[in-house]
């Protein structure tokens, strides 16, 4: 029976504190009400719903968590910490699980990934994001070079796609620049992939 | 003088973490101590004899124990002392269990701070005196506030048993929240059919007098002799003429008024009787809605009323009733869940509470029984019942399980099918509890028999769909995917809260409440009748959240309790009180203005004046010994002298 899940062996009591302190939540609070899966706008697009990686968490489930594209598919809207009946930020134990995943290469949903490296680097650029530049680096990350080409002439249409970047005046390009230096020094420092 | 020292091990919960057998030794060496001893078990029976045989074989004239906290058994060890021929008073007790072996795991310190807190009950008793208690008569007379089906059991029970009753109810029927109910699980039995004839007695009762829209005023006295302030609220009508006809409700123009014993789902007249079975069913004129006492211009209801009973000048008056005891049993009310901005807020009319439901249920609400949306007055095809709404919601601060919405959830489940056998229920649940007998059985049956569809999960969010349905969005933990489901109907089974009003009738009683405002009782597991106030007991929701049956048997057990006290003539003070050294007193009067009982009065000694304590009406918390200049105001067995030898001790 290589299905069941032996929980003495699969618990990690190192993850659980390592999620617990990042994240500044007690996992053991979660009374698996499901109010988190209930409220979850992205559900339909997760593998696993929230309130089963609350779960995975609390039992010190490590790479069933970490592996799983849920937390990837995480919009972080903030509705499941809002709704939570026990006060639970689970939109940061999220945000912690997606750190813990890059930190030990574990990223399941790379698209996830590069979506963001290529909104961040127009930010990094001009201090606001660009959204064709954004479209441009994510097409060439991921290949995927018609995705969502159909909304393209709406926006336009509405303005919603301006060719010129908007650059923040007043050096505030440079400053926001400078943030992501800053965290790219860090990041070397601590061996964290940028 | 010599005192007798017993260190007590409590099996292994002091002499764990505490070394017994040192504290002994140690103590043997404070000043008169001629005796130690280290018992296993002191309050059981062979440590209580071993300690009066040591009393009379040491000729000890003082003990002290240090064990757990003098709450748990300081009363068992004054009575072995006074069997053994001791004054009780010639006690102390060190609590080393509570303030020393549970609280920290070293030993050396536990030990030092063990010996130490003997070495302070020994200077103290050093300096106790023997004190005697006095006798004071009873009234024997109680009275209940609150006439739900807890205050009506109390009030029967008591009356029954030859004790009269004043029974002080808020609204103008007893009955309380029961009889706003359709049916009552597990039987699925009428309400009004079984509470009913129990509201009938009371009225009949000759050992009960109801003060009904009546509310308490004021509280004064002690255990035996409480006086008691009620204010009648004006009824606009003559309860002595009034023959609960209905003449006036049926003539009233005034058609509009909300029906708060309805829940607010129907609307009634200005002038009303709540309901058919009302205890008393007398009128009452609603003044915020009555057109001739807000314009001054209608007098429709005066003009109809064949026996003339309507008054609209009207005012409060207070009434003073003298008890020997107090009943508690107020009941609770539902929380406010318009802070669920998800649900609604109550701006949606199809998303109601479980008692607004319990009225749509019944043949004597506004529907007359006929299950109705309250928006189009359509039949529900589809009800979503949502449990624990302000339950076990740490978010809104009410961590608490309210006890019996899982239970009625089930009933109201079940009567939804009775009513509208096409329909199909839903039940959003976190967990079923039902641990009561039948209540298990009776929920599968809501299940297996009637169909109606369980789901494990909270809900997220309600919003209408904009086609006259309502969206509820909710998740299945157990398949562990989001659900949702399109309703005619929502039921919320709101959480309860003590009643409106609580904190201040708990004030005016002198007992305490806890964080959800119900009353504490003296002790969670032994006393959950008595209070910490001497004569005030509870029943029923007001201390917890709890079902009719277990409503019911509190409202006997109080009763039991105060025909217990009753069944003596005379009652014995508590000897721990202030009194006044004369030669000190320089008659400035400030115990007397500080005193909160009122037990303090001016005397006329040869000329001058000087202060005197009302040794039954003193309850010993030590306000005037801590106001007094002069230090003449005392409190016995708490002098000054011996609190100073207990710092003495320690600091030494």
């Amino acid at each position: 029976m290589s299905n069941i899940t032996d929980i003495r062996l699969k618990r990690d009591a190192g993850f659980i504190a390592e999620v617990e302190a990042a994240s500044g939540q007690k996992l053991s609070t979660c009374y698996q009400c499901g109010n988190c899966t209930a409220g979850c706008p992205a559900g339909f697009a997760y593998d696993k719903q929230v309130n089963r990686i609350m779960r995975g968490a609390q039992l010190g489930l490590k790479d069933d968590v970490l592996n799983s594209r849920a937390i990837w598919m995480c919009l972080s809207c903030f509705t499941c910490s809002l709704r939570c009946p026990n006060n639970i930020d689970v939109a940061a134990i999220m945000e912690t699980l997606r750190h813990m995943a890059r930190k030990k290469n574990m990223v399941s949903v790379r698209k996830v990934e590069k979506f963001w490296f290529s909104f961040l680097n127009t930010v990094r650029a001009f201090g606001r994001s660009w959204e064709i530049g954004t479209m441009a680096l994510y097409m060439l990350r991921s290949l995927r070079v018609f995705t969502d080409i159909d909304l393209a002439p709406e926006a336009l249409k509405k303005q919603k796609l301006p060719f010129k970047p908007y650059v923040v005046p007043n050096g505030g390009a440079g400053a926001v620049g400078r943030i992501f230096k800053r965290y790219r020094e860090r990041a070397d420092r601590e061996g964290v992939r940028p | 003088m010599r005192i007798g020292v017993f260190i007590c091990h409590c099996g292994s919960n002091i002499a764990g973490t505490v070394d017994c057998t040192k504290v002994a030794e140690i103590a043997k060496k404070f000043p008169d101590v001629v005796y130690t001893a280290e018992p296993m078990y002191t309050c059981a029976e062979p440590g209580q004899t071993a300690m009066e045989d040591a009393i009379h074989e040491y000729r000890l004239d003082g003990v002290v124990v240090a064990s757990c906290s003098p709450r748990m058994h300081e009363a068992t060890f004054r009575r072995t002392v006074e069997r053994a021929g001791l004054n009780r008073y010639m006690f102390e007790m060190a609590n080393i269990r509570e303030h020393v072996s549970w609280i920290g795991k070293e030993k050396d310190a536990n030990t030092n701070k063990a010996a130490e807190l003997v070495e302070i009950a020994v200077a103290k008793l050093r300096n106790n005196r023997p004190l005697t208690a006095k006798t004071f008569d009873v009234t024997k007379k109680v009275l209940i506030a609150g006439g739900g089906v807890a205050g009506i059991q109390s009030a029967l029970d008591c009356a029954d048993g030859g004790v009269p009753v004043i029974l002080v109810e808020r609204e103008s029927t007893i009955g309380g929240k029961m009889a706003k109910l359709d049916k009552t699980f597990p039987t699925v039995d009428c309400s009004a059919c079984i509470l009913g004839p129990k509201m009938v007695d009371v009225a009949q009762h000759p050992n009960i007098t109801l003060h009904a829209y009546s509310e308490i005023e004021d509280v004064s006295g002690y255990v035996g002799n409480f006086s008691v302030k009620i204010r009648k609220l004006a009824t606009y009508v003559d309860w002595e003429k009034c023959t609960g006809c209905g003449v006036c409700s049926e003539k009233c123009p005034s058609k509009k008024t909300p029906d708060a014993f309805n829940e607010f789902t129907g609307t009634t007249t200005a002038v009303s009787i709540s309901f058919p079975q009302a205890i008393p069913k007398k009128a009452v004129i609603n003044a915020r809605h009555c057109r001739q006492l807000t314009k001054g211009k209608c007098g429709v209801c005066a003009k109809f009323c064949p026996t003339g009973a309507i008054d609209y000048a009207m005012q409060d008056s207070i009434v003073t009733e003298e008890v020997g005891c107090i009943i508690a049993a107020t009941g609770y009310d539902l929380m406010d869940w318009t802070v669920y901005r998800e649900y609604g807020g109550g701006a949606y009319p199809d998303v109601i509470t479980s008692l607004q439901y319990e009225r749509l249920l019944s043949s004597s609400g506004p529907t007359g029984g006929h299950l109705i949306r309250p928006s189009d007055g359509g039949e529900p095809q589809n009800v979503v019942f949502v449990q624990c709404v302000g339950s076990r919601d740490k978010s809104i601060g009410r961590p608490q399980c309210s006890a019996f919405c899982c239970m009625y959830t089930a009933k109201q489940a079940v009567l939804t099918k009775e009513h509208l056998p096409e329909s199909q229920s839903y039940v959003f649940y976190m967990d079923i509890r039902a641990p009561g007998k039948m209540y298990d059985e009776f929920t599968r049956r809501a299940m297996e028999e009637y169909g109606v569809e369980y789901i494990r999960g909270r809900v997220s969010a309600i919003y209408p769909d904009g086609l006259g349905q309502y969206v509820v969005m909710g998740s299945d933990t157990l398949l562990g995917e989001p659900v949702e489901i399109k309703a005619d109907l929502v039921v919320l089974a709101v959480g309860i809260e003590a009643a409106r009003g609580t904190r201040a009738l708990a004030e005016k009683l002198r007992i305490s409440y806890d964080k959800s405002g119900f009353f504490m009782e003296s002790h969670v597991k032994l006393k959950p009748v008595e209070t910490n106030t001497a004569g005030v007991f509870l029943a029923g929701v007001c201390q917890g959240a709890k079902d009719i049956p277990a409503s019911v048997a509190q409202g006997s057990a109080a009763a039991a309790k105060v025909m217990a006290l009753f069944a003596r003539d005379k009652l014995e003070n508590n000897p721990q009180i202030a009194f006044v050294d004369l030669r000190r007193c320089v008659g400035c009067g400030k115990c007397i203005r500080c005193c909160p009982f009122g037990a303090i009065k001016e005397k006329d000694i040869r000329g001058e004046t000087k202060a005197q304590v009302i040794e039954t009406v003193c309850q010993g918390c030590g306000l005037c010994t801590s106001t007094c200049p002069q230090g003449a105001a005392q409190l016995s067995h708490a002098t000054d002298n011996q609190i100073l030898a207990e710092v003495n001790a320690l600091c030494r």
